[in-house]
């Protein structure tokens, strides 16, 4: 079956819905392709808030978040996107106001915000509350409102449908192929405009707090076709996920006034971060907690995880702000944090790098930042860069309202004055080929037994500190799972809801970005950010002060590009709190 | 442990009707119901469909009848059941195969209560301000995950398909409520018309099915009586 739209969105997450919505005020016909029903993306799963400077408990400005940003990526942000961000990501917050979204509110009645990891008064002196919050559930809230808008604003949904192709012809994007669970029928969708939005990537671990549908597919889909991934190696742990699960526990549990305790009860923080203790960006408190169960210092019978103590905060805060992350702890792990100490370990949780875009959400090919017209990115699955080395905390949020909202507008620009392209069955063959095959296979690997493969010798060899050495041994064994993937069978072979086959597909999509993520990790000879070097254990500006554009050349071979850092106001330096 | 795992599976292409099929799990006590189907899809039976995503209880994708009770099967742990699980698809809503059903209907009844914010006047240049406990006042609806628990839980929606149903309402309820809205007019015709909230027969069945806790029946009391207090 064949549809038609002027801008279509991949992805019914935050930056989707923002897009959409976007797009639609002005006034393109769109369309939103989601391999879920819309208000069940990982969104929803974001809980602390989301960063602006509003200034509404102390005085705030966005340059402190500007800089907040750069220092917190390690000198990697490009210093446009973060302006840019800083400034309008408090438009977007009181947009998102306007349009419903239910914050908790001051005695004042304006918007309430919290403490979080990374964000500073004048210039990295103090903590300073900065987050917007709806209680624990403040993505939750995200995700709601844009799709009650997308629902006032009568934008077409395509639920369930999982986009296999996406059709680029001498360097431009002409649309989409789908498969729709539902029937198994693969469909065609023709657009001026497609904008990925289709989120991260964290089932390549075993250890994560995303869902079991964050699997990379467009990320996949377009290095695939020759198009590059940037920064990869970039990968955030959060500190605190549910000891052993790795459900999320939010960073607003530290900026409440929790605080990280190892098996001598020691506030292990002080040591490495003296001047914001548990309020130090992500990467540092990861490595923090890695560090201390490396010293012997680990709790439990395995000694392998940390404590987050709310214990000693008033039971209303945490009652009130921190409600599903209390329930959390009580289901998952019989504990109550009113009473004791919760167990926890870093998680997998945040793709830094993604499809290179501009400012305006446009996916750009090459070093010289040359667009493929047609095709947008926002969200996790792009990089613009803005969050660098290291994502703060509630800067996701932020992310995808400032440049979902961006990409919308432009794509609805592009496609106003843009025409279709022709486009006929022929171009369902790649994707049908690829499904057929795997349902005719009579090969002896289960999906299953690969995919714990991959999740566990990711985790043990390109999570939080890396070495040339054990990253080319990932090298090695993304090689042999590669082989092995391509005598996958399934027993399901029907056409209703085959979620086997689905997850077939899957498994194909995180090797293949575990191997532009471990390659970029092997090339990167530095320690920045998330990506820890334990053989380069310092940061290099000299050498290394550019994004890393990884291009599939082979199965098992990749190619690296380079792209200067954009620089302005502030000058890299040491990175201390 | 050992676990008897007995779901009731529909596929369109071979069954007439759905059918019990058994599988013996080896499972922790700590372990989700889901941890268990993902089991039986990797080592017993890939045929097997159902919907889950964030897998803790946020994006409200695996609502299932556990032991005949409606639940997330990401939050339902293996040491609250017993050693014998059975497994069904929600009731009320057309089953898909195996334990997915078609959600529209259930949508539809969502999107009739128009569920955004309806305010025509030109918003300020900053928040619109709204006090703590105006705040409160619609908290309870702003936590629902539109699993559809509650709706499939409830013996008016199965007996006529067309009743709103408690999700719907409650999602009404967050609105006809927010100090910030306009629009409560507007859902009253809907939810005041034949499949509105007079077909509530507060049965409480959606309030113990909520895996977000929240008083769905006592949030349908309450739109109840807005309506009846706008009349005079």
């Amino acid at each position: 079956m064949a549809h038609r739209h002027e801008v279509i969105v991949v992805g019914a997450g935050g930056a989707g819905l923002a897009t959409a919505l976007y797009a639609a005020r002005e006034g393109a016909d769109v369309a939103v392709v989601s391999k879920l029903y819309p208000t069940r993306s990982h969104t929803g799963a974001a809980q602390g808030g989301i960063g602006a400077a509003l200034g509404n408990v102390e005085e705030d400005h966005w340059e402190w978040h500007m800089f907040d940003t750069i220092k917190g990526g390690d000198y990697l942000t490009d210093q446009d996107a973060a302006e840019v961000f800083a400034k309008e990501v408090i438009e977007a917050v009181l947009e998102l106001e306007h349009m419903g979204l239910p914050f908790d509110r001051l005695p004042n009645g304006k918007i309430a915000q919290r403490r979080f990891g990374g964000h500073t008064k004048d210039w990295g002196k103090a903590p300073v509350h900065r987050a917007a919050h709806a209680a624990d559930r403040t993505g939750h809230m995200i995700l709601q409102t844009l799709y009650q808008q997308c629902v006032k604003h009568n934008i077409t949904f395509y639920n369930e449908f999982h986009v296999t192709d996406v059709i680029l012809e001498d360097g431009v994007a002409k649309g989409l192929v789908a498969y729709e669970l539902a029937t198994g029928e693969l469909h065609l969708f023709q657009a001026k405009a497609i904008v990925i939005a289709s989120g991260g990537f964290g089932r390549i671990y075993k250890v994560t707090s995303n869902a079991y549908t964050l699997t990379g597919d467009l990320q996949a889909i377009l290095y695939r076709k020759g198009l590059p991934l940037e920064d990869m190696e970039f990968y955030q742990f959060h500190p605190t996920g549910l000891y052993p699960l790795g459900i999320l526990l939010t960073e607003g549990a530290r900026g409440e006034g929790g605080i990280l305790r190892n098996a001598l009860g020691e506030r292990f923080m002080e040591r490495y971060a003296p001047t914001i203790k548990d309020l130090a960006p992500r990467d540092m408190v990861s490595r923090a907690m890695y560090l201390e169960v490396r010293e012997g210092r680990g709790v439990g019978p395995k000694k392998d995880h940390v404590l987050l103590d709310l214990t000693h905060l008033p039971p209303e805060v945490i009652e009130k702000k921190l409600p599903d992350i209390t329930e959390f702890s009580r289901i998952y792990l019989g504990v109550d944090p009113l009473k004791e100490p919760v167990p926890v370990m870093p998680t997998a949780h945040y793709a830094m790098g993604g499809i290179p875009t501009t400012l305006w959400g446009q996916v750009i090919r090459d070093e010289n930042n040359t667009v493929v017209p047609g095709l947008y990115a926002a969200g996790e699955a792009a990089c613009v860069s803005l969050h660098g080395a290291n994502r703060l905390g509630t800067n996701s949020l932020g992310d995808l309202v400032v440049f979902g909202r961006r990409a919308g507008i432009h794509a609805a620009r592009f496609a106003k004055d843009a025409d279709y392209h022709e486009l006929s069955e022929e171009h369902l063959g790649a994707s049908r080929e690829r499904i057929e095959r795997i349902k005719a296979s009579t090969g002896k690997e289960k999906v299953a037994v690969l995919r714990a493969e991959l999740q566990q010798t990711m985790m043990d060899n390109a999570s939080v500190f890396r070495t040339g050495e054990l990253l080319a041994k990932q090298v090695e064994i993304l090689k042999e799972l590669m082989d092995r993937y391509r005598h996958i069978s399934i027993d399901d072979k029907g056409d209703a809801y085959n979620t086997e086959l689905v997850e077939a597909l899957e498994l194909g999509y995180l090797l293949e970005v575990s191997e532009a993520l471990v390659h970029s990790a092997l090339n990167r000879t530095e320690s920045r950010g998330a990506h820890a070097r334990e053989d380069y254990p310092e940061r290099d500006d000299q050498n290394w002060l550019k994004h890393t554009l990884a291009y599939k050349v082979a199965d098992g071979k990749v190619a690296f590009r380079y792209k200067p850092v954009v620089l302005g106001r502030f000058e890299p330096k040491a990175r201390t709190y | 442990m050992q676990v008897t795992l007995k779901i009731l599976r529909f596929d369109p292409a071979k069954h007439e009707k759905p059918t019990w099929q058994t599988y013996q799990v080896e499972a922790e006590p700590w372990d989700r119901v889901l941890d268990l189907l993902h089991k039986v899809k990797a080592d017993q039976d890939g045929t097997l469909a159902f919907r889950r995503s964030c897998g803790h209880g946020i994006c409200g994708s695996d609502a299932m009848l556990i032991n005949g009770r409606n639940r997330l099967a990401c939050k339902t742990l293996v040491k609250d059941l017993g050693s014998v699980i059975t497994v069904e698809p929600i009731r009320g809503l057309p089953v898909e195969k195996d334990l997915v059903v078609d959600m529209e209907p259930f949508f539809a009844a969502y999107r009739a209560v128009k569920p955004y914010l309806i305010n025509e006047e030109p918003p300020p240049a900053r928040e619109r301000l709204q006090s703590p406990e105006e705040r409160e006042r619609f908290d309870h609806g702003t936590k629902c995950i539109l699993c559809a628990s509650c709706t499939t839980s409830c013996p008016v929606f199965w007996v006529n398909g067309t009743y709103l149903g408690p999700a719907a309402i409650v999602q009404a309820h967050r609105f006809i409520f927010d100090s910030r809205d306009r629009g409560k007019r507007e859902r009253f015709k809907a939810l005041g018309s034949g499949s509105g909230v007079w077909r509530c027969r507060t049965a409480y069945n959606c309030t113990e099915a909520c895996p977000r806790e929240i008083p769905v029946t006592e949030l349908i009391e309450e739109v109840k009586r807005a309506i009846l207090l706008d009349r005079f």
